[in-house]
């Protein structure tokens, strides 16, 4: 059992699942199968169970040579960051059948190809130790999305999903270029050993900033975010779901994982514009989604404002922010995502997004608006539900910080229970109703909200288990980071030659392409 | 040296195949359907194998300007690999009438042939020979698609736009001539090649290499591109669109490996690679036509290449090297899908695509992954090319260029993406007449394609350490 590969196998049984699934007959069939597959998957997650949460390096690590010339490795771990994300994907998965159920009328056995790959991809992101392995299940995960919003989404999905293949993939070249340089300047493409040497000051900043904007883009941060309102809106609710609720915590995950190990120094130098950014989107995000109409669109622009919250406590550099803004990730996806499902829940009833079409639920369906104010309570952060406790400590780390950056953000969380509020008491309450006949929720989706409820106020009242899941690693990064990042700061103050000698300077030894010019 | 038989296997079993095509086209018998459509691609199957084995071989043979090493044995697996896939795309092709069926082929093979001698050429008269050995046989090939007046045109674009090429190659051989008073590639190896020393020559091999860039299209000698895929027939556009390439990739490299970063002659091929792909992409935007835009594609990625060459180390070499096998197959797995559709033999549109996911969902998938390659997206072989062709060149005083090569990577995703998008999200018009699904063996050679670029992306080691090893060879 301890030569089980558990990494690999979370990754690729998925794509194994989509080689059987042309040879499926029958549209229940493939649901059916799709929903074991989800199910196993998330059985096969069950020996992440072994983690050791006292520990704070990487877990579970595997590692082969892949293409030895280059030095690239096929290399897994899992750390407290990552473990959290794989469980919120392969949670995500099943519940995402489910909720397409009845939703995906064409094309099924697609659908459920795109979005089994779309998991297998997202579970890579979050386990890769090689940047080139990393890179590629980045870059893997456009193409499902991309037929995800092309084939299944609204009427103005054409645009949409050509807007957000462009807008990621035109970050992401710019990602790969750093990564190369990372490459020669650091002579391996492995992360850890990446994150373990220092670079020049000129040489982080211009990677900062290539990755930064990959990052940003995934994110978003304003003002980077404009490509995610018409995905949303125009995604179908598997969609929304895994684009909220994965998709834009890779952005987040990056800058946890690369920026702030690998360009400490440029992290502290850039990190007023960071901040700066961040509280744009919390308070642009918070303003326009107070505007909406579209259920799907105020939440959309409630998920820049949220991961404004993250991007924020991220560049404090605070053990408070930083777990903040993990919990803000992880209460995003289970919030965010169930509130889209809770949108194309009502729009099989309704067949509108518009809040106009869907007003005075509260009467007719009552089970409905019981989980849509509990999902929109947690998503305004109110005590005791997951929300709050994500945000309240990156505020917490903010005033620590600087108490002006804390008072810039509080609007924010105001923001929130302003537009998340007018939007339940419309639902619930608004006139005139047209819901008589519709139905109330079905077991299927109880089902699916169901588990989605319980971590809603699980990790609102206690959230030791997650905080401590956390911890040991993000110390880590952290006390790294300020040892390095001090170190570095010594460095700056003398004197450099300039950016491209110090590049060049700090190539190692063991150049891997030591050829000379003749 | 000693000569040896075995040194020279692929040469010979592509001769033996010309020379059978050349008996085939005297006899003139009718009934020749099973000898194109099997024996002639397990003949080019087994060139192929004999190349294979012959990876590895080294030896200098005829004067000393006939060298079998590491790159030249690479490049002829290349080219016999893209062989035997262009004849077996070609043995059932709508426009060509059945009594000129073996010259076609026999014209064919002898460009290949012609190829094959380039990759081993290392003086510069063998090169300029079997150049025109590879391009006379093209300039016969372009025209025949039945009674089409544009075929026609294209031909005579492609043969004035040659002529005038290899002219200015054979300038600049006679300046080399001139300025460094030696035609081998070894003795010139040791000449300097800085403005500064040796004007003459470095005027010479510019011009020289303009011949070159004219086979690979690039900027500015591309014009002749998208004419000469638009105007010629499906099949044979898959082979002037690939293979030809490999054979002016291999003599750049050739002479690229006498340059280092900083000479004048490398900062031309920068520029003009970096103008390579970003004219190549901005005009595939707006193509229509399918073959068109793979015409301009085709002129971005010669760009691409340039990156590799640039760099003038053995890892630059070798991803470059191994970019263009990649490329061929890439182009041959998108034209293989388009020859399949066009059962008729017509340009496909854009629009021809709409719905093919219900039509032919496998050949639509096909297509999905030689588009994705071609962009360069993981998990595609396009992806690891364009990784070491770009790792390569880093810091190799041309930093500007991988911006360059990365940043046009997101422009060329949206005419890609619109192949996947006309296949995939746009739904056929209801008129429209469903042709039938391709016979089972179209299907399963498109599979077999597309199987190799997405195992080529996953373990790229087993191909990329043949490359490297003939990087190796030219810049120890």
């Amino acid at each position: 059992m301890s030569e089980w590969p558990i990494l690999t196998v979370l990754i690729f049984f998925p794509v194994a699942a989509c080689l059987v699934l042309p040879f499926i007959r029958g549209d229940r069939a493939v649901r059916v199968f799709s929903l074991g597959v989800g199910l196993i998957e998330l059985l096969l997650a069950l020996p992440l169970l072994r983690f050791d949460l006292s520990a704070s390096g990487y877990q579970f690590q595997e590692k082969a040579a892949w293409v030895p010339q280059w030095g690239l490795h096929y290399h897994l771990g899992m750390d407290g960051i990552s473990l959290l994300m794989v469980l919120l994907t392969v949670l995500l998965l099943p519940l995402c059948v489910l909720c397409s159920w009845t939703y995906i009328s064409r094309r099924i056995k697609e659908f459920h190809f795109s979005l089994m790959l779309m998991t297998s991809a997202c579970v890579g992101v979050f386990l890769a130790l090689d940047f080139v392995l990393f890179y590629i299940f980045w870059e893997a995960m456009l193409v499902p999305m991309f037929l995800l919003i092309a084939v299944w989404g609204g009427p103005e999905r054409r645009y949409a999903s050509l807007k957000f293949f462009l807008y990621t993939l035109a970050g992401s070249t710019l990602l790969l270029v750093a990564m190369v340089a990372f490459y020669l300047a650091g002579g391996t493409f492995s992360i850890p050993e990446l994150s373990a040497k220092s670079y020049p000051f000129g040489f982080q900043c211009w990677t900062f900033l290539a990755m930064a904007f990959a990052f940003a883009i995934k994110v978003p941060m304003f003002p980077f975010h404009t490509w995610l309102p018409a995905a949303h809106v125009e995604a179908p609710t598997a969609g929304s779901v895994l684009l909220a609720s994965i998709l834009l915590k890779m952005g987040a995950y990056g800058f946890l994982r690369f920026c702030l190990p690998m360009t400490p120094t440029a992290s502290v130098y850039f990190a007023p514009l960071m901040i700066a950014g961040s509280i744009a989107s919390i308070l642009y995000g918070g303003f326009v989604a107070l505007g909406q109409h579209d259920m799907k669109k105020l939440i959309a622009y409630s998920s820049v404002a949220h991961m404004g919250f993250v991007t924020l406590g991220i560049f404090l550099f605070t053990l408070r922010g930083l777990e903040g803004a993990l919990m803000v990730m992880l209460n995003h996806g289970i919030t965010t995502g169930a509130l889209f499902m809770l949108v194309g829940c009502i729009y099989e009833r309704s067949h509108s997004r518009e809040i106009g079409q869907n007003l005075g639920l509260g009467k007719y369906l009552p089970a409905y608006m019981g989980f849509f104010g509990l999902f929109a309570l947690s998503s305004l952060g109110f005590p005791g539900t997951n929300s709050f406790v994500g945000e309240a400590l990156v505020l917490i780390g903010a005033f620590a910080h600087t108490p002006w950056v804390g008072a810039a953000a509080v609007p924010g969380v105001m923001l929130g229970a302003a537009y998340m509020l007018r939007l339940g008491q419309k639902l619930a309450w608004g006139e005139p109703t047209k819901a008589k006949a519709w139905p109330d929720l079905n077991v299927r989706e109880w089902v699916y909200f169901a588990p989605l409820a319980v971590l809603v106020i699980y990790i609102g009242l206690a959230p030791g288990l997650t905080l401590r899941a956390m911890d040991p690693t993000l110390t880590r990064v952290l006390d790294e980071f300020r040892r390095r990042s001090a170190m570095a700061a010594a460095e700056v103050a003398a004197p450099l030659p300039g950016w491209v000698v110090t590049t060049r300077s700090e190539l190692p030894a063991s150049d891997p392409a030591p050829v000379l010019p003749r | 040296m000693e000569f040896n038989v075995h040194m020279v296997l692929p040469e010979l079993v592509q001769l033996a195949i010309v020379l059978a095509l050349f008996l085939k086209s005297v006899a003139k018998s009718s009934k020749s359907d099973g000898f194109f459509a099997r024996v002639l691609p397990l003949a080019a199957g087994a060139g192929m194998v004999a190349a294979g084995f012959s990876l590895g071989t080294e030896g200098i043979l005829f004067w000393e300007s006939y060298k079998i090493d590491g790159l030249s044995q690479f490049f002829k697996f290349a080219v016999t690999l893209g062989f035997t896939i262009a004849v077996l795309n070609a043995s059932s092709q709508p426009t060509l009438e059945p009594e000129k069926r073996a010259d076609y082929f026999l014209l064919l093979a002898l460009s290949a042939l012609g190829l094959m001698c380039l990759a081993s050429a290392v003086e510069l008269v063998t090169i300029y020979l079997a150049l025109e050995l590879s391009s006379y046989s093209l300039y016969a090939l372009i025209p025949l698609r039945g009674r089409e007046p544009r075929a026609a045109e294209a031909g005579i674009k492609y043969i004035l736009f040659g002529a005038a090429a290899t002219a200015l190659s054979l300038f600049g051989l006679a300046y080399i001539l001139a300025g460094q008073h030696s035609s081998y590639l070894a003795v010139l190896t040791g000449r300097p090649w800085t403005w500064a020393a040796a004007p003459v020559g470095v005027i010479g091999l510019t011009l020289f290499m303009a011949g070159f860039f004219y086979k690979l299209a690039l900027f500015p000698f591309h014009f002749w591109a998208p004419d000469v895929y638009d105007g010629a027939s499906n099949e044979t556009a898959a082979y002037a669109a690939t293979l030809p390439k490999l054979g002016a990739v291999v003599i750049l490299i050739r002479l690229a490996a006498m340059l280092t970063p900083g000479l004048q002659i490398t900062t031309v091929l920068a520029v003009l690679g970096a103008a390579s792909m970003t004219f190549g992409n901005l005009a595939a935007l707006t193509q229509q036509d399918i073959k068109r835009m793979l015409g301009y594609s085709s002129v971005a990625h010669a760009g691409y290449v340039m990156v590799g060459l640039v760099a003038a180390s053995a890892s630059g070499l070798a991803a470059a090297g191994f970019y263009s096998l990649i490329y061929v197959l890439m182009n041959l797995t998108c034209f293989w899908v388009i020859c399949r559709l066009a059962t008729d033999g017509r340009n496909l549109q854009l629009n021809d695509l709409n719905g093919l996911y219900r039509r032919a969902p496998f050949l639509a998938f096909v297509l999905a992954v030689a588009a994705l390659a071609l962009v360069g997206l993981p998990p595609t072989a396009g992806f690891m090319g364009k990784l070491f062709l770009l790792s390569a060149a880093w810091n190799r005083g041309y930093d500007w260029l991988v911006v360059v090569a990365a940043l046009n990577t997101a422009i060329s995703i949206y005419y890609y993406l619109n192949l996947i998008r006309h296949a995939y999200t746009v739904e056929a018009d209801g008129d429209e007449v469903t042709p039938p699904l391709p016979a089972a063996g179209g299907a399963v050679w498109g599979g077999v394609l597309a199987g190799l670029l997405l195992l080529l992306g996953a373990v790229p080691a087993p191909v990329f350490k043949w490359a490297e090893a003939a990087g190796r060879q030219l810049m120890p």
